[in-house]
């Protein structure tokens, strides 16, 4: 592994500020929180009383897969834009900021995973994300919701050259999004990775009925599905998934920094407005103080993210002491932002109308996605103190 | 002062820092230096660091962007680098903080030619101690409710009052005091800034205050007909608020520098929890293996990681939505990350956290509840860290202000 000198400025140079101010342009045009409230929010009742799934703008979508957004974490080769981490993160934070629902984190995720693999099978796939031609997500999470990897949802079994697999994949991400599921399985003593259409004969998508109107989440049934040699993305994926964890934590911290900023400034401008005792309620300390307090945690979690992707780009072997950092750091400043944007708004912060619950929920599905900050931390301290002597645990 | 000819190049002298403090480190102290410069007590201690500093300066590491005529090497954006060098190196601290952090750059920018060339060199060389005369009585965090007055007496001034938490004092040769010169201008109008005499000075009395901690930390010092020289005041008549706004942005921005520099002090302070926890059994239980132990430690593991990081990301304007915001916040997280930490550590080593430093039985000679005590001076001096979040809610976030 190389450990180079980190640079001063996290890699984010002119191109990465770039794509980050036209990325936030183009939301702020296409996505603003009105639009935003009317696409996913309009009534409570078809999605929490039906069990609906929430709208999305297909158009928006098409308009960023046409940006080639859904091409950055893809090598060049496979005629993707190859953006570093860091650049990446840029990006995801203004998705977060403007709450964008799409498969854009599950198709990023599923790209670095297959990057990862580095087998033809899952270059020749990549090469189709690149183009746009599918979207994709992680089908890597068992049913008791266990983070690690290892734990596969699937288990697989040979058959000539192909792989039959079977078992249910949980918490899928924006399943009803994307067309390949990249799911995990255990071959034997192996850990699998295999590209899977979401139409493919033997897979059913049950969806999940969630807090969150801004994706939705499915549990993947696989019944005697059948994986031809080609779409085997990697025949022992242990190392890749080791390798790729760090990223796909900063994906997901990426989204709760931008999403908590909104929320603060929100807030402040608020706080700004709204007159009580006949002055702007922001004027008293017991609203000022929290809300500087949700602004350095939320400072302390977007610089440990900017470390964690820079330390990715350089490949170095802190990347997963820096991304697990910066996950635990982002999960609980994106909670505790979310707890001061609802308790400072006072009564309207509490309605449905406000729409500030929108940003609450996906806050919290990406606190728990992953593991939160208590997880983080306990795999940690396996690192930094040394593994426990007494059971603490999953680790 | 030696003659140096350094090169321009940063790399270079860089280069020069790093080993002329190599080559340099000075044998330990004859006895234990406290944290911070501000809390030297003992003549052996300022002996000791007033020689240190005075080699510092001699061997181009303070005053490197001061103008020669002043004592200073001249140059441009050297003496953070010299700073960082001395961080690195883990060599003592300059002791003349209040000196080269505060009264330095308010001189240097509303100083006359005659103070430059007074003032500056024998603060630079150490020689001559500094310390600071704001706060008082009934002026803590409402800083301009000055009461201590200064009036007009031929070409001198007549100083009475009193000034509180004053570090250094007793050592200090010269003081930069706020005084209040006008009793119809109310609040920031009518205050006035000199650089006052102090060591044998007539009238001036310097008594030593206790702190919680039972130790000796600062002072207070009492002012009777105290008679300064017009030569001796700051900027103009009345323009004394100004001048100590000056004063504190440069205490502000040494503690930015220390922040970007001083993260190693966070690294080791995990380092040393860590090793505390490995060492500390109960019942056969081991600290380290205790889950709530672990996270805590973990907790504070991030925060200073996020310091190290927050520093290096306020060198990055496209990663900073506002160029405040990050470097007002390294007062507030610093000191109460350093307050966490020997809290945790009193919660860590137990019972022993009972012990005073003096009992054998202590560990690491009762560092922790020792550290946890002294670290609300941190959190309180240099303006509260409930004034730098009114700071940060108003410059920052454009909340109204408070006052």
């Amino acid at each position: 592994m190389t450990q180079t000198t980190a640079p001063k400025n996290f890699g984010f140079g002119e191109d990465e500020v770039m794509l980050r101010d036209m990325a936030r342009k183009m939301l702020d045009d296409q996505l603003p929180a009105d639009r935003l409230r009317t696409l996913v929010a309009e009534n409570p009742e078809p999605v929490y009383g039906h069990g609906q799934r929430a709208p999305w703008d297909e158009d928006l979508w098409a308009a960023i897969v046409e940006l080639g957004w859904t091409g950055l974490a893809i090598g060049e080769d496979e005629r993707g834009s190859d953006i570093s981490m860091v650049g990446i993160a840029g990006i995801i934070e203004e998705a977060g900021r403007h709450c964008l629902p799409s498969p854009l984190i599950p198709t990023l995720s599923a790209s670095l995973v297959l990057r990862a693999a580095g087998t033809n099978a899952a270059r020749a796939i990549l090469t189709k994300i690149a183009a746009g031609e599918v979207m994709a997500t992680l089908a890597i999470t068992n049913e008791q919701g266990s983070w690690e990897a290892e734990d596969a949802p699937l288990v697989a079994t040979a058959s000539g050259y192909d792989l039959i697999l079977n078992g249910t994949a949980y918490f899928v991400q924006d399943a009803f999004k994307v067309g390949l599921l990249v799911a995990s399985a255990r071959l034997g003593e192996k850990l699998v990775l295999c590209a899977v259409e979401t139409n493919a004969a033997g897979v059913t998508l049950e969806a999940d009925h969630i807090h969150d109107l801004t994706r939705d989440q499915a549990t993947v049934h696989f019944k005697d599905v059948t994986v031809a040699a080609d779409a085997i993305a990697s025949p022992n994926a242990s190392a890749a998934m080791r390798t790729v964890w760090p990223s796909l934590l900063a994906l997901v911290s990426a989204d709760m920094v931008g999403a908590s900023e909104w929320l603060l400034q929100t807030t402040v401008e608020y706080a700004n407005q709204r007159v009580q005792f006949d002055r702007p309620i922001g004027f008293f300390q017991a609203v000022k103080h929290p809300l500087v307090n949700v602004m350095i945690e939320i400072d302390r979690a977007r610089s440990l993210l900017y470390h964690a992707c820079a330390e990715i780009d350089a490949g170095s072997t802190r990347a997963e002491v820096a991304a697990r950092m910066a996950k635990s750091a982002a999960s609980d400043a994106s909670n505790f932002a979310s707890d001061r944007a609802i308790q400072l708004h006072g009564g309207i912060g509490f309605t449905w109308e406000y729409g500030l619950h929108v940003y609450f929920k996906r806050n919290l599905h990406n606190q728990v996605y992953l593991g939160d900050g208590v997880y983080q931390r306990r795999k940690l301290a396996d690192i930094l103190i040394g593994p426990s002597n007494t059971q603490s645990g999953q680790s | 002062m030696a003659t140096l000819d350094f090169s321009s190049d940063p790399n270079e002298f860089r280069a020069y820092a790093r080993n002329w403090l190599a080559e340099n480190a000075p044998s330990p102290p004859p006895e234990r230096l406290p944290i911070t410069p501000i809390e030297v007590m003992t003549v052996g201690q300022r002996d000791y660091l007033q020689t240190w500093q005075r080699k510092c300066y001699e061997a181009g590491l303070v005053g490197c962007d001061i103008p020669k005529a002043y004592g200073g090497y001249g140059m441009s954006g050297f003496q953070k680098i010299a700073n960082q060098e001395m961080q690195r190196a883990d060599v003592p601290y300059l002791i003349n903080m209040v000196g080269l952090s505060m009264a330095a750059p308010t001189i240097m920018r509303h100083g006359t030619e005659e103070q430059k060339a007074k003032f500056i060199p024998g603060c630079l060389s150490g020689d001559e101690i500094w310390c600071q005369g704001f706060s008082e009585p009934g002026a803590g965090s409402d800083l301009a409710n000055q009461r201590t007055s200064a009036e007009r007496d031929g070409e001198d001034w007549i100083v009475n009052g009193h000034k509180v938490w004053t570090s250094l004092g007793h050592f200090a040769k010269w003081m930069i005091l706020v005084t209040r010169t006008s009793k119809e201008d109310v609040k920031h109008a009518g205050m006035t800034y000199f650089l006052c005499p102090i060591e044998g000075h007539e009238g001036v009395t310097v008594r030593p205050l206790v702190k919680m901690t039972g130790e000796e930390g600062f002072n207070e010092v009492l002012f009777e007909n105290v008679r300064v020289p017009d030569a001796y005041r700051l900027d103009e008549v009345g323009n004394g608020w100004a001048v100590a706004m000056t004063t504190l942005a440069a205490e502000r921005g040494a503690a930015e520098g220390a922040g970007s520099g001083g993260f190693g002090a966070g690294e080791n302070a995990i380092g040393d929890l860590i090793t505390l926890a490995k060492e500390t059994v109960t019942n056969g239980i081991c600290a380290a293996d205790d889950p709530i132990t672990r996270d805590a430690i973990m907790q504070q593991a991030i925060v200073a990681e996020g310091m190290k990081q927050s520093a290096r990301r306020a060198g990055v304007p496209a990663l900073c939505d506002h160029p405040m915001r990050l470097p007002l916040q390294s007062k507030v997280s610093i000191t109460e990350f350093d307050q966490e930490v020997a809290r945790l550590g009193v919660q860590i080593a137990g019972a022993h956290s009972t012990l005073y430093k003096l009992d054998p039985k202590a560990p690491g000679q009762g560092h922790w509840p020792l550290s946890y005590i002294n670290s609300y001076g941190a959190t309180i001096a240099a303006g509260t860290n409930e004034i730098q979040r009114n700071i940060l809610g108003e410059r920052v976030l454009g909340l109204p202000k408070t006052k």
